[in-house]
């Protein structure tokens, strides 16, 4: 019997310290990548917010119906002029792949507006955004930072209002509809 | 028979109890206390929030998890891709307590995290707007095995569900070399810098029931020194 605990116990050793190493903790969900290459021009993506569905938080004072319900924005004087917003972000399947904050100020230090994406099993990226608007229609921006799939690429992006075109009953207002092209540094390439 | 196999599932059992005490309290793992931005000579950001959900603008989660949604009405993350992913909106403030700034944190749990190494890792991104000062984006990895080590695991054995005591750690574990975040600025004076900055976090409260209760996290920022020219100007 003795024999039997002793072999139990080296089993559950094995057994315990093989799973804790072979099986994986966090394991991402993860969605195909719909890249599209450009010539000269990098890796073309593009993702979406459906609006409303995909708004997690508008933040802003002196809202008259705010988003969440139950919001309680700073009334300090400091963020008067601040706009911070949450989507949830799309692929062009339409199938959620990460959450997006989007910072639009101005101030005495002059305006911004920023995005920074988060994809949960790919990486994040930091886009500054050109404050003034293209054509009345489109808003350009270069990727200043990034993470893990993001990091060491360089690259535009371009935000614009999409309204919907299908006048279906269910159908979103709108989207907001954001097209990215990164590239890798010279540096990344070696 | 019917011994030998009660013996062998009481070995196997045992087994891998003694697994999983040897990794809990495994005597490789350090705990990194003193931040590495302590010792530097240039001007620290020091940007501080309230950990607690309660006390967020917005936090959000698939809405399954051990801390509430809030505002309860707030969107939660619930599709496949977003279900490992937290997200914070909080009111940041400097060390004298003043409101400063807006920061949003993005946490998903990290494919790197390792058990036998004692790494219990989180991605994590701050999209920081501090008003006439400008903008920031800090990339983290944070390690939370010291976290649950010295709080959430002694929390779970007591009998009132709850953890209270004075805990102070950082939770900044890299991807600088030195166990730093990095940070990219974006507008105003923080327009073009890339430096480094530490979290860290200060617990006086945690329950089961509710997660961090008392319990402050802060942001060291360091700038990077101005350039100051030698050269003598023209008479």
């Amino acid at each position: 019997m003795l024999k039997s605990l002793i072999i139990g116990i080296f089993l559950g050793l094995v057994a315990g310290a093989t799973a804790i190493y072979f099986v994986p903790v966090v394991d991402q969900a993860r969605e195909r990548s719909i890249v599209e290459v450009t010539p000269n021009g990098g890796n073309k993506e593009v993702f979406h917010a459906n609006i409303p569905d995909d708004r997690i938080l508008i933040g802003a004072p002196d809202q008259a119906d705010p988003v969440p319900r139950g919001l309680e924005w700073p009334r300090d004087e400091l963020f008067a002029n601040a706009r911070t917003e949450l989507f949830k972000l799309r692929n062009t399947n339409d199938i959620v792949v990460g959450i997006a904050s989007r910072i639009a100020a101005s101030g005495s230090d002059g305006s911004l507006v920023e995005w920074v994406f988060h994809l949960p099993a790919r990486g994040s990226a930091y886009i500054l955004m050109r404050p003034e608007v293209e054509d009345q229609s489109f808003r350009d921006g270069e990727l200043r930072s990034g993470t893990r799939e993001f990091a060491d690429r360089v690259g535009v992006v371009s935000e614009r209002w999409v309204g919907d075109s299908t006048g279906a009953a269910d159908a979103p207002a709108g989207r907001i509809e954001l097209s990215t092209s990164f590239v890798a540094t010279p540096e990344d390439e070696s | 028979m019917s011994k030998h196999i009660l013996a062998l599932v009481a070995g196997i059992v045992l087994g891998l109890l003694i697994v999983a005490f040897a990794v809990f309290y495994n005597p490789f793992v350090s705990e990194q206390t003193l931040s590495p931005l302590a010792v530097t000579d240039n001007e620290l950001v020091q940007l501080t929030y309230s950990v607690a959900a309660a006390d967020a603008i917005i936090y959000t989660n698939d809405g399954e998890s051990q801390v509430s949604p809030y505002p309860p009405k707030v969107e939660q993350l619930w599709e496949p891709t977003l279900r490992s992913t937290t997200a914070t909106v909080n009111v940041l403030e400097d060390s004298r307590g003043r409101t400063v700034g807006i920061g949003v944190k993005f946490a998903s749990k990290s494919e790197e995290t390792s058990i036998l190494d004692g790494k219990a890792l989180v991605d994590s991104v701050w999209h920081i707007y501090v008003p006439e000062r400008g903008s920031l984006f800090i990339q983290q990895q944070e390690n939370y095995w010291s976290y649950i080590h010295n709080i959430v695991f002694p929390a779970y054995r007591s009998s009132g569900d709850n953890w209270r005591g004075r805990w102070l750690g950082n939770i900044t574990a890299g991807p600088g070399p030195l166990g730093t975040g990095w940070v990219a600025g974006g507008s105003g004076e923080f327009e073009g810098i890339d430096t480094a900055a530490v979290e860290a976090l200060s617990a006086q409260a945690y329950t089961i029931e509710q997660g961090p209760v008392a319990m402050v996290g802060e942001l060291t920022i360091e700038l990077p020194p101005v350039a100051v020219s030698t050269t003598e100007q023209p008479q």
